[in-house]
């Protein structure tokens, strides 16, 4: 019962966190048709500001500041790069975000080194928070569940109850129409994407020390959140959020278990069990959980 | 049966090939040229293997690897059960086995990824390539785990002295696989299937008014090209002789993808350039600097930005100006471009390595590039680099719109004389 409570929490909340990973990715697909291949750059990106960031002012100083210099460079990235490549179709600019990623890891080699860096959950958050029968729950868990609830939140009312927010809703399905209305379309995209990898940015500086911030965790993350907007539907928030909630679950208690089978520990198997829930439900359901398309 | 006069520029072209192939060995004569050469042989074969899915299928992979890697190590456990003698067959044979085991998994896995088309059958081919390549580090019985399995290709008797030892023969053996394949892989794009592929990559939907099952032409498709990276996955196992678990992972999967883009999509020969040059960075460039992926993804973003086509249309585009005899009006141009572009490039070398040797202080921070010796913390090397990198992009902003203006005139002046 205990490990069942506290898994489940620890699961709520990498899968919360990963949702905030997989909105902006879906949000940024449903609007413009780009997969951001980056996205997962971004989040690292954000780690190592916010790892810049405390090092000299503090941690709370970079939970603002992180995400609004990865918002920027993703603005700056949309403006100067993708808009060039949009003439050439998607596979163009899918292959853009791709070659950013490659440069985004290698410029993190660059500046921060190989190896990983010491980005470490800030005093005042360090500590139990609570404590269920006998194990505590630390206080940054609950800090980050927080984050991305408000964030969540935030999002959704920025959606559905802002003039900005209705703009975009139209743009996803009729951009011409409201581009004829007189709104900027192509800065409407250019704040979409930025603000996509804003939220990976704050995905990565909440993530960063709650995990590795390592030259790596791009590259770990990336196929996971690619596969929750697969399995989830593409272009579908709700499905993204029911299929993040359902592998940060899955992972989280897929490593804590012992149970083996033919010689395989559940635990080694982890790393497979998200591609191989996304293939069994291609086979078995190809619009994905809450997809519309089928194409 | 129509009558076909000989296909004389074709024969002259593939005949060069060949020549180029056998006579390589001698011109570039070093160790590590061979080595390098070795390389490229099975990169062109695997490169070429997935632009049947990209350039000729409009599919767009990021798992290419896994059907290269997983021949590869069925190869690799057949030679060794060959230096058992629990298995007899030839070593130049060998690649058939990897080509055999890399189609049996384009079954397996292509049924899966080629359901779907676009966006998310690169998605899929993304997800198949991370769960084989999590597979791989699970069951180390088989996969040997990191650090892989080693084999030795010196096996049996020599036939007609020919053991496989010596790098040269390795060599000759993947330039004639190469060869074989490259010819393969271009008849196959004269077949039906080859051309229903076209057809399914442009237009799905007409495709399937015609009477062809869309899903099944990819398929097919896939298959014959897992086939030939199985080809390449095992060469690859006899030139190295050790197969870990890096040959499926996705650095191999987007190294393809880089090279055969580089390369060129839309062209036959696109890939084989590509994974010429790209192998060429790998081997030669990873030798002088740290920073080597970093040029090869500025060079892959350029070439996004400004030459879809790759190098190969950049060459093409240059034929009809050729034949015209107006390419001298363009070279002083072409020139100025060139060393603009020089001098930005060599503006940037000199900032990364900088911050490279900045990143990493243990070796110190002197270093020494193309015979400047200078301290990496001091300033003038900063302002003298940065200064080279702005005049260089200014310059290159001013030559390429000569260029253009140039190659607009050329072309508007071609257009009014076509009939």
């Amino acid at each position: 019962m205990e490990f069942l409570l506290v898994q489940t929490l620890n699961g709520i909340s990498y899968g919360l966190l990963l949702f905030m990973l997989s909105s902006g990715l879906t949000l940024v697909f449903s609007l413009m048709g780009v997969l951001n291949f980056a996205h997962a750059s971004f989040y690292m990106l954000g780690a190592y500001f916010a790892y810049q960031v405390s090092t000299t002012i503090g941690f709370w100083p970079a939970l603002a500041i992180a995400p609004v210099l990865v918002g920027a460079i993703g603005m700056l990235v949309e403006r100067w790069g993708l808009r060039t490549v949009h003439r050439y179709g998607h596979v163009a600019e899918l292959l853009f975000t791709f070659g950013l990623a490659y440069l985004i890891e290698e410029a993190v080699h660059l500046v921060w080194g190989r190896s990983s860096v010491e980005y470490r959950v800030p005093p005042d958050l360090d500590g139990p928070l609570f404590t269920i029968f006998t194990s505590q729950y630390p206080i940054y868990r609950g800090f980050m569940m927080l984050v991305s609830v408000a964030m969540l939140v935030s999002i959704w009312l920025v959606l559905t109850r802002t003039r900005i927010g209705l703009v975009i809703q139209a743009a996803l399905t009729h951009p011409q129409t409201v581009e004829a209305l007189g709104h900027n379309v192509p800065r409407v995209f250019m704040l979409v994407f930025g603000g996509g990898a804003a939220l990976a940015g704050l995905a990565g500086v909440i993530g960063g020390n709650a995990f590795v911030t390592e030259p790596g965790m791009a590259a770990a993350v990336g196929p996971i959140i690619f596969v929750i907007v697969v399995v989830g539907g593409m272009g579908s928030l709700a499905g993204a959020f029911i299929a993040s909630l359902l592998i940060g679950c899955m992972q989280t208690f897929a490593v804590s278990l012992d149970w083996s089978l033919a010689g395989i520990t559940i635990a080694q198997a982890a790393p497979v069990l998200p591609y191989l829930l996304m293939v069994l439900l291609l086979i078995f359901r190809p619009k994905g959980l809450m997809g519309t398309r089928e194409g | 049966m129509t009558y076909q006069p000989l296909n004389l520029g074709r024969w002259i072209l593939w005949g060069t090939t060949a020549l180029v192939f056998i006579a390589a060995p001698q011109v570039f004569s070093s160790s590590f040229a061979l080595t390098m050469m070795t390389q490229m042989g099975t990169m062109i074969i695997f490169a070429l293997s997935y632009n049947m899915l990209l350039g000729q299928g409009g599919m767009l992979s990021f798992g290419h690897a896994v059907y290269s890697g997983l021949g590869a190590y069925i190869t690799v456990h057949a030679l060794n059960l060959v230096g058992k003698g629990a298995l007899s067959i030839a070593l130049p044979l060998l690649p058939l086995i990897g080509g055999l085991a890399g189609l049996a998994f384009g079954v397996l896995f292509g049924y899966v990824t080629t359901r779907r088309a676009g966006t998310t059958f690169a998605l899929i081919s993304l997800g198949v390539g991370e769960m084989v390549f999590a597979c791989v580090l699970m069951f180390p019985g088989f996969f040997g785990g990191e650090a892989g399995v080693s084999t030795n290709r010196v096996v049996g008797q020599p036939f007609l002295g020919i053991s496989f030892g010596p790098a040269i023969q390795v060599y000759y053996l993947v330039a004639a696989w190469c060869l074989a394949c490259m010819a393969a892989m271009f008849a196959l794009t004269q077949t039906p299937l080859g051309r229903m592929a076209n057809a399914v990559r442009d237009n799905p939907e007409r495709a399937e008014f015609v009477g062809y099952n869309t899903q099944h032409v990819r398929f097919l498709q896939l298959v014959l090209s897992s086939f030939f990276a199985g080809v390449s996955g095992a060469l690859s196992c006899v030139n190295f002789e050790i197969v870990s678990s890096e040959n499926v992972s996705a650095i191999r999967s987007g190294g393809v993808l880089l090279a055969t883009f580089i390369g060129g999509v839309p062209f036959f020969f696109g890939p084989i350039v590509g994974a010429v040059v790209y192998i060429f960075f790998v081997v030669a460039l990873s030798g002088f600097t740290k920073a080597w992926l970093l040029y090869l993804g500025l060079f892959f973003l350029m070439m996004v930005l400004y030459a879809p086509g790759g190098i190969a249309s950049l060459i093409l585009m240059q034929l009809p100006v050729i034949r015209a005899r107006r390419f001298g009006e363009l070279a002083w141009p072409y020139c100025l471009a060139a060393v603009a572009a020089l001098v930005a490039m060599c503006g940037l070398i000199g900032i990364v390595e900088m911050v490279y040797r900045l990143s990493d202080v243990s070796g110190g921070t002197q270093m020494n590039l193309a015979g400047l010796g200078f301290d990496a913390r001091s300033a003038p090397p900063w302002i003298a680099f940065g200064a080279l990198l702005g005049a260089g992009l200014a310059a290159l902003r001013y030559t390429t719109r000569l260029v253009d203006a140039c190659w607009d005139a050329i072309q508007t002046d071609l257009l009014a004389k076509q009939p």
